[in-house]
């Protein structure tokens, strides 16, 4: 395992809070202090309902936190306006969720080429051609131009990964993302992941039901009702 | 380029629902072209016919408003009822220096008569008839009664003589035929027998069965008024310069001076309100396409709910979803234009080509009058798009403000 803190966190939330403002107000995270890491792959566990996905949001920027504060590479995300949060995550994260949710009417490569074209850093044909890299790095060299629904369970979980890496982020957050996968595709899903934190130093934050999973990533933390609670005893 | 191309791969992916939005655009562009083309096609007919028929600016014997009483000018206050203006037999004052000065700057050409009430009778019948005095070489270049002779012609006027022409209907009404004498009786009591030397038919029974036309120094004998000259007639060579022609030689003459389009006032205000009419069925037509396009635009962004959170995961903005499917609705709008403006033409084309006889003889209409205008296209396609983009708005905004993590959390 490496030692991931010895430098300023990627990712760091202070108190962070969410509540949803219902009739009788639900807390999803309370008070939560983490700090993601560089190069570092942080399994996030715990029973249903504790609150995984919702710190995953927040940490990825889809979610605001009710109060407590969010920092990403040192900045505060309270004073981003809606147009900063999505170019955040457009240019710095990469979202794997546990369905693939890829655009069924485009092929892999469009999938890919999607964020990358939103981005506008490359011309068309260099966005072409790192699509179709990243698709052979991750063994879908044969079904660049495959839609999502002439593809595998787990071929389109790779696309995923792949559209998630397109602009080269920094972070990838992961929600289950083998969840409904079965256990082959599965433990591609997650040599994909590992690699991309040992081979090419990004970062990923997976929320995972399968605690086997989760103690083979560098570090762990896990929720119960909202709260992480030392490893003791949480399996 | 991006959110047209997922703009576009989202209606290509539903055919069936697209063509129909497509096709009711399509309907309501091109039928909108259709009529707007009729009825901007009669209205120009029928206008042109005015310009045609009537002169452009016609100067009369009479003031704009009553004369000043000398009582007005001697008491400071003095109130006037009752008074019924007195016909000078003179006419317009010193006509010819008038018609010298309208020549001089009046960009068209000009003609001075002799408008009198009176009777014509024939073998017992009489109508009751407009006399006009003209100088036939000056009348051919304002009027176009010249070319509506059934028979004889205008040309039996230069002859000299105590010759007449009128209306075709007049002649039958009192049983006259060409070459017959009737006999003019003025309202000051003057008569004097005319030979009929032509018959027109203007396709205007006002003047077919009211109007007969003498050499001017007949209907001034007839008249007993020696010299006089009551109506000087101006056609321009630009039809619509004619209210300031008409502004300028009444400011100056002081006689009054009407243009065609005050002499008209009436009609022409029944045309706007005819093309207020049309507009708004145009616009509602427009309306109902609306709503196919909204129907469709609203089914993508309900099917598409985990799309638009995964773009959103992705990086793009809320902003950017609202354009996405506003550009959807507007596709289809561009599309259904298109086909409408062919639709559209064809279907103008198709009207031009409709041939009916109303009646023999005159000006009347033989084929339908359509206008080919560049504007009907523009407004109906202008119409159709802002009613796409209305129609794709709508749902737009309320996809674009569906919370990806609600859309994903219900997703799995």
């Amino acid at each position: 395992m490496t030692s991931p803190m010895t430098e300023a966190p990627l990712i760091e939330a202070r108190k962070l809070t969410r509540i949803l403002p219902e009739t009788v107000p639900v807390t999803l995270v309370h008070d939560i202090d983490l700090a993601v890491g560089r190069n570092e792959f942080l399994a996030i566990t715990g029973p249903s309902g504790s609150g995984k996905s919702s710190l995953l949001y927040l940490l990825g920027l889809l979610d605001r936190p009710t109060s407590g504060a969010l920092l990403v590479n040192g900045q505060d995300t309270a004073a981003m306006d809606e147009a900063d949060l999505a170019h955040t995550r457009l240019s710095m994260m990469g979202f794997v969720f546990q369905f693939h949710f890829l655009l069924p009417e485009f092929t892999a490569r469009d999938n890919i080429a999607i964020p990358m074209r939103k981005l506008g850093r490359l011309s068309r044909r260099q966005i072409d051609q790192r699509a179709e890299e990243l698709l052979g790095s991750l063994g879908l060299g044969d079904h660049i131009d495959k839609r999502p629904d002439q593809l595998s369970g787990g071929q389109r979980q790779r696309v995923a990964v792949a559209r998630a890496l397109a602009n080269d982020p920094a972070i990838l957050l992961a929600d289950e993302p083998t969840g409904s996968l079965d256990s082959k595709s599965s433990e591609q899903v997650f040599d994909t992941l590992s690699a991309l934190v040992h081979e090419r130093g990004k970062t990923v934050a997976m929320v995972t039901h399968d605690l086997d999973m989760a103690n083979r990533a560098d570090r762990r933390v896990h929720l119960v009702d909202g709260r992480i609670v030392p490893l003791d005893g949480a399996g | 380029m991006l959110l047209f191309d997922i703009a576009i791969t989202h209606i290509a992916g539903r055919t069936r629902q697209t063509l129909v939005a497509v096709l009711g655009v399509a309907v309501g562009v091109g039928f909108s072209i259709g009529m707007a083309a009729l009825m901007q096609g009669s209205q120009d007919d029928f206008i042109r016919q005015l310009i045609d028929t009537m002169p452009h600016v016609q100067i009369k014997d009479e003031r704009r408003t009553p004369t000043r009483q000398p009582a007005e000018d001697a008491f400071a206050t003095a109130a006037i009822y009752g008074l019924r203006p007195t016909e000078d037999p003179r006419g317009i004052i010193n006509p010819y220096a008038a018609i010298a000065w309208l020549n001089a700057w009046t960009p068209g050409t000009l003609s001075a008569g002799l408008r009198i009430q009176g009777v014509i009778r024939y073998a017992g019948n009489e109508v009751g008839a407009a006399i006009i005095g003209i100088e036939p070489d000056m009348e051919r270049k304002v009027s176009s009664i010249v070319e509506d002779f059934t028979e004889g012609s205008f040309d039996s006027l230069t002859e000299g003589g105590n010759n007449i022409v009128m209306g075709r209907r007049m002649a039958e009404r009192l049983g006259a035929k060409l070459g017959d004498t009737v006999r003019a009786v003025s309202s000051s009591g003057g008569t004097r027998d005319f030979r009929i030397m032509g018959l027109f038919h203007t396709g205007s029974s006002a003047r077919d069965e009211g109007e007969g036309y003498v050499l001017l120094k007949n209907a001034q004998i007839l008249s007993q008024r020696p010299n006089a000259v009551n109506d000087i007639r101006i056609r321009l060579a630009d039809p619509h310069a004619a209210p300031a022609v008409a502004r300028q030689a009444e400011a100056r003459l002081g006689y009054r001076a009407v243009a065609w389009q005050e002499a008209n006032e009436g009609l022409l205000e029944a045309l706007v309100v005819r093309n207020a009419i049309m507009y708004t069925v145009v616009a509602a037509i427009m309306l109902v396409a609306g709503f196919g396009i909204f129907n469709i635009v609203s089914t993508i962004t309900h099917e598409k709910a985990r799309d638009i959170a995964i773009m959103k995961s992705l990086g793009f903005t809320q902003g950017d979803m609202q354009w996405l499917f506003v550009m959807e609705g507007l596709a289809i709008g561009l599309a259904g234009s298109a086909l409408g403006w062919v639709l559209g033409f064809a279907l103008t084309y198709i009207l031009s080509g409709i041939e009916f006889n109303l009646s023999a003889g005159g000006r009347e209409m033989t084929q339908l009058p359509v206008a080919w205008s560049l504007l009907h296209y523009t407004l109906a396609a202008g119409f159709a798009l802002l009613s796409s983009a209305v129609a794709g708005y709508l749902p737009a905004r309320r996809a674009a403000r569906l919370h990806p993590v609600d859309v994903i959390r219900g997703a799995t």
